[in-house]
Order: C-alpha cells, then sequence, then structure tokens
C-alpha cells in the first residue's frame, strides 16, 4: 500500500516537472494579482501594511484554485485515472497521492516566493513567520477541499469557472484564520489560537477529503 | 421498515401519492399563511422600541430557517441517494435547491431591508448576515453542479456529495465567521436588548413558520413531480398516464 502511494506521487511529480513551464504559471499568477493592488490602492506604506495580509491571502487562494483543475484533468482525458482505480488499492490513498503531488507543485512554491511578496506589501518583519506558518497549514487544506471540487466537475467540458463556484465559499474558513493570524501578528497579538484552528481544519480535511475525492470521482467516471 | 422504502421509493407511487396530497398540504398553506400574516401584521402589538417595522420579522425569521431546513433535507436525501440509490431521493433533493436558494435570499433581503431603518445600514458584515450570504453561495453552487452535468443521475450523485461536503462545511464556516467578526467588529449593532418576545409575537410567528414549512412541502412535492416524470418519461406508467391527460 505504502508502494502503490510512493508510485502515484512519484508519477506524478515526473509528469510535473517535465512540464517545466506549466509549473510556473500559478506563481506567476499569484505575483502579478499581488503587483496589481499597490496599483490600484496607491503606493501608500501605512495601507499596504494594512492590508497585506488579506491581499497574500485571497491571491494564494485565487492562484491555487485556478491550478486546481489540472489536478485530474489529463489523467482522466487519457483515462489513466480510470485505471488507478480499476486497481486493488484503496482509492482515497492513491487520491490522497495524487493531492500530496499537486500540492508539492503549486502549493509549496507559493509559500516559498511569498515572503518576496510580504516585502513588496511592506509587511512587518515580524509577522513573516506567521505569514508562512498559515500558507503551510492552509495551502495544503485548499488543495484537500478543492480536490473533491475537481473530482466533480472534472467529466465536464467547461469545468473551471463552476469548480471556483463549487470550492470558494468552502474556502471561508481557511481564509478567515490565516488572514487573521497575519494581522494578528502584525499587531504584535497572540497567534496560536488562530494557527491551531488552521490545523485542526488541515486534520479535519486530511481525513475526509480523499474519501469525498475517491467517491466523486467514481460518480464523475461512471 | 425496507418495505416501506420499495413501497414509497417507486416513482409511480411516489408520483400518485404526491398529486393526491399536495391540494391538501396546499390549502393548509393558504390558511396558515392569511392566519399568520393577518395576526403578525395587523393584530400583534407594535413593539415598543421597534415600532410597527419589526414586522417584517414574520416573514424574516420564517425565511432564515427554512434556508437552513432546507439544506439539511437535500444532505438526508443526498445520504439517501448515495447509499440507497433512490430515485425519489433524487427528484426531492434536485427540486428543493431552488426553493431553498430562494428562502435565503428572501431572509437576505427582508434583513437587509429591515437593518436599513434599525442599524441605518443595509448591509453590515455580522457573523448571521454573512454566514448566510456564503449559504446563498452553497446553494448556487449545487445548482450550477445540476445544470452542467448533463446526466441526470449522474447530476443528482454528484450533488449529493457537495451537499454533504457543505454540510459538514456549514458549522466550521458559521463559527469561523462569528468568531472572525467579534473579532473585527468594536460596539456590535445586533445585540438589541430586546425584551424576551410576547405571546402575542411569537403565536404568529409560529403559525409563519409551520406556513412556510407546509408550502415547501407543496412546492417540492409539485417540482420533484416534474422531475420523476422528465426522468421516467420513457417508463409505460409514464406513458399510460400522457396518453391518459391527452397531452
Amino acid at each position: 500500500m505504502r508502494h502503490a502511494f510512493a508510485a502515484v506521487l512519484r508519477r506524478d511529480l515526473t509528469l510535473a516537472l517535465r512540464h517545466r513551464s506549466e509549473l510556473a504559471n500559478p506563481l506567476v499568477f499569484f505575483i502579478v494579482v499581488v503587483t496589481l493592488f499597490p496599483l490600484a490602492l496607491g503606493p501608500e506604506k501605512d495601507i499596504l501594511m494594512r492590508v497585506a495580509p488579506g491581499i497574500i491571502w485571497v491571491a494564494a487562494l485565487l492562484a491555487a484554485t485556478l491550478s486546481m483543475d489540472r489536478m485530474f484533468r489529463m489523467d482522466f482525458e487519457d483515462g489513466s485515472l480510470e485505471q488507478l482505480l480499476l486497481t486493488h488499492h484503496p482509492p482515497s490513498l492513491l487520491v490522497l497521492a495524487k493531492i500530496v503531488a499537486h500540492w508539492l507543485v503549486t502549493g509549496l512554491p507559493l509559500i516559498l516566493v511569498s515572503p518576496l511578496l510580504a516585502l513588496l506589501l511592506h509587511l512587518p518583519l515580524k509577522a513573516l513567520p506567521t505569514l508562512l506558518a498559515s500558507l503551510a497549514l492552509g495551502t495544503p487544506v485548499m488543495s484537500l477541499v478543492g480536490a473533491i471540487g475537481v473530482a466533480l466537475t472534472v467529466g465536464l467540458r467547461r469545468g473551471g469557472m463552476l469548480l471556483t463556484l463549487l470550492v470558494l465559499p468552502l474556502y471561508v474558513p481557511v481564509l478567515i484564520f490565516a488572514a487573521g493570524a497575519v494581522d494578528n501578528a502584525t499587531a504584535e497579538l497572540p497567534v496560536a489560537g488562530q494557527l491551531y484552528f488552521l490545523a485542526a481544519l488541515l486534520v479535519l480535511a486530511l481525513t475526509l477529503a480523499p474519501i469525498a475525492t475517491a467517491a466523486s470521482l467514481r460518480i464523475s467516471l461512471g | 421498515m425496507f418495505h416501506w422504502i420499495h413501497k414509497y421509493g417507486s416513482p409511480k407511487y411516489f408520483y400518485h401519492f404526491s398529486r393526491r396530497w399536495t391540494p391538501w398540504i396546499g390549502g393548509l398553506t393558504a390558511l396558515l399563511l392569511v392566519v399568520g400574516l393577518y395576526w403578525g401584521l395587523v393584530v400583534a402589538p407594535a413593539d415598543y422600541q421597534q415600532g410597527d417595522s419589526y414586522r417584517i420579522m414574520f416573514v424574516h425569521v420564517p425565511a432564515a430557517w427554512m434556508s437552513m431546513f432546507v439544506y439539511m433535507a437535500m444532505a438526508v436525501s443526498g445520504v439517501i441517494v448515495l447509499v440507497w440509490r433512490m430515485k425519489v431521493a433524487e427528484a426531492f433533493m434536485r427540486a428543493s435547491a431552488p426553493l431553498g436558494a430562494s428562502f435565503t435570499f428572501l431572509a437576505l433581503v427582508t434583513g437587509s431591508l429591515w437593518g436599513k431603518p434599525m442599524w441605518g445600514t443595509y448591509w453590515v458584515w455580522d457573523a448571521r448576515l454573512t454566514s448566510e450570504l456564503i449559504l446563498l453561495f452553497l446553494y448556487l453552487g449545487f445548482i450550477a453542479l445540476q445544470s452542467a452535468v448533463e446526466d441526470r443521475r449522474t447530476a443528482a450523485r454528484a450533488g449529493a456529495v457537495l451537499a454533504l461536503v457543505g454540510v459538514v462545511n456549514i458549522p466550521i464556516i458559521h463559527y469561523s465567521v462569528e468568531w472572525w467578526s467579534t473579532l473585527h467588529q468594536g460596539a456590535t449593532v445586533t445585540k438589541i436588548d430586546a425584551p424576551s418576545i410576547t405571546l402575542d409575537m411569537l403565536l404568529p410567528l409560529l403559525i409563519m413558520a409551520v406556513a412556510f414549512t407546509t408550502y415547501f412541502v407543496t412546492v417540492a412535492l409539485m417540482r420533484a413531480r416534474v422531475e420523476i416524470l422528465e426522468a421516467e418519461a420513457n417508463s409505460n406508467w409514464a406513458r399510460e398516464l400522457a396518453d391518459k391527460t391527452g397531452d
């Protein structure tokens, strides 16, 4: 079973690394969206500092959602997804491997580039660890919850817009706790409460989302 | 138990059952609405703080209750759809979604109309309002998914999963939003120290709540009947029915 998990993970990572240009797209999107805000709001340091946590988190949310559709679509179209589900391994485990691979290529780069954006938006340096922690806990939740939405819409020809409609409301708790944590860190208030909530959400999503995703994939594949 | 499920779960039986009962439940709805509205809008005393504008509550509160009740009903049908693949539950779930969305919308609109004279603004980012708005988004997502998937049964099962995911999330969303607004909001405008409600206001409110529920049952039965006829258009009993009525 561990072998099957590792095999799917390795396969998905290899596939992703061979399409390097696509790898960069969500990242560039993330940076461009964040850049738009100072242009729209004005370059005053006070305003930017105040809205920085919200901007970074909303941009991360959008970037994650836009890259989500790729999680199962290619495998669905060439039929390998069906083959995966036909094996005797538990589908939720294989699905979890795919979600982890997807997070490694889309979620992790967002975390790595976020200090740069925090710098651009004048986020105080002392809030940076909280920002990184909130992204590290929050982006896997988004990948896990998003996977359910992708699994439900993968059979549809134009599922992209529908996918955002389905999953964005479900991201509300993550957004609230994550942006709230960074906000508190900027004001030098305790942040442990929000981070614990994020961790709880992560555990909950890690437990339930693979099962729901596997069930949805079965439905979509008919 | 299973006998019961098989009997009521057959689309044909449900169709006739629903047809027989709709006029009765519909009649009861009309009666309750008339009594509840008259009692609430004319007979019940005016509030000593809010005057007559509190009367919108007789529509607003039942609508808000129904917005959550309908989602729960959809989730329960969702379980039945996924476990027993009952066609009637599929029809009921699909039929309920637009109704639930309408109740949610009605609750939001009446709430904001009440908010203007009371709070001085149509909208505040209060916890309850925000989670009601997100509930509306959840309904809209469900409806969009239903219209996007072409195969009726696949759509119903996908919708069932979505409804269940939503039900797990609704309490989380509700409490996180509550937490968020208590963090950000200083003096809260919602905590008007209202006197505990008098019987003269409570009774019409309860009558309105029952009326809204029977209204939902009536319209959901009618909509589910249409769903079933569309799904079963090729079956013998549906054809016989069409031959009999001549259309």
